[in-house]
């Protein structure tokens, strides 16, 4: 089954995963700038960052086949030091033109302060400035709702194009206020946390399968490389057609993605 | 689509295994000494949100905004990067 990844945190997973992934049907994996696990100690650790995603990550992708693309920016959890934070993202100018990268992301906000917000708002003008799309982080857990209705207003009042912005881990309490805003929605799929394969379906069903994908977001943590592909399977077993599980799984990443120049597969 | 009878059959035991391990970790907290922090009374409330849900709420979402943060200011800082998996109020 043929499938496209739009979110695989790759800098924390092995080979193997590589194959398992190329194997699955993986057409082409998309990899945001996010927080590895632990707070960098200086600007010049994001700058060795973007380095792996613009050059390691797609050489080890390679090797298995597998188109790789990446967002760049500072993640919110390491965000709450606006001074810290801009002094990242003046580093984004010199790798946006790298082929591989495909805007801003992932962006947004964690325990949704005044500075996180800042800096997210800062972040969106970059990509106006640099006419980029946008991939959004939302909090987790307890703080996903109160964050969401933020982002959102607070992209509504920056004027973005909504068709060029993916806001990120939706759940069942978010996805409608990020669609009924004309925004593109991710949902993600985790052992733990997040969305459960039934729950993913469940949200196709109920808000429809348009401006929506499904991704892994593996990464450190307690995560699955194959998410997608099972969750595919797991739509079967409800009777999703093959076209309803193309057009979710490969389809509509796709048309998402493509509205990025660098964007080929 | 599938019929409420295939739904069960797809997941009714999974579910069922699922409320199980509910219940029992509720007798754990029970049965184990100190005092439960604010999660426990925001499980119970969250349960008793899922079996009567808001007009225009399903019961999934009813157990999200249980457990959710509904203030609408950004916080001045944050006393911790991570989250709990619910408010304490």
């Amino acid at each position: 089954m043929r499938y496209i990844e739009p979110h695989a945190n790759m800098v924390s997973r092995t080979t193997a995963d590589y194959q398992a992934i190329a194997m699955a049907g993986c057409e082409a994996l998309c990899e945001p700038a996010f927080w590895a696990g632990y707070d960098r100690a200086s600007a010049q650790g994001f700058y060795d960052y973007y380095r792996q995603l613009t050059i390691t990550e797609p050489a080890r992708a390679a090797k298995f086949g597998i188109p790789h693309f990446c967002w760049l920016c500072i993640n919110p959890k390491e965000a709450e030091d606006p001074v810290f934070a801009r002094e990242v993202m003046s580093l984004i100018p010199e790798f946006i033109d790298k082929p591989n990268v495909l805007g801003i992301g992932e962006i947004g906000l964690n325990k949704n302060t005044k500075n996180e917000l800042q800096i997210f708002e800062e972040h969106v003008e970059i990509a106006k400035k640099y006419d980029q799309a946008i991939l959004i982080h939302t909090p987790h857990l307890e703080d996903k709702l109160k964050g969401t209705k933020l982002i959102v207003d607070a992209l509504n009042n920056a004027g973005v194009d909504r068709n060029r912005v993916i806001i990120d881990h939706v759940e069942e309490h978010t996805a409608g206020h990020v669609l009924d805003n004309g925004y593109w929605a991710g949902m993600t799929l985790y052992p733990e946390s997040k969305c459960s394969p039934a729950r993913a379906i469940d949200i196709l069903e109920t808000f429809g399968m348009e401006n929506i994908w499904m991704n892994s977001a593996c990464d450190w943590g307690v995560s699955d490389p194959l998410a997608v592909i099972k969750c595919a399977l797991e739509m079967k077993k409800r009777d999703h057609s093959a076209q309803t599980v193309d057009k979710v799984i490969f389809e509509n990443p796709r048309t998402f993605l493509e509205q990025c120049p660098n964007f080929k597969i | 689509m599938p019929t409420k009878k295939d739904i069960q059959d797809l997941y009714f035991m999974d579910t069922r295994y699922k409320l199980l391990d509910v219940a029992a970790y509720l007798d754990r907290v029970d049965r184990h000494e100190g005092e439960a922090d604010f999660r426990h009374p925001a499980l119970i409330k969250a349960i008793s949100a899922m079996l009567s849900p808001a007009d225009g709420q399903t019961r999934n979402q009813a157990v999200h905004l249980a457990f959710s943060d509904h203030s609408e200011e950004p916080i001045p800082t944050a006393g911790t990067q991570g989250a709990s998996g619910a408010n304490p109020e």
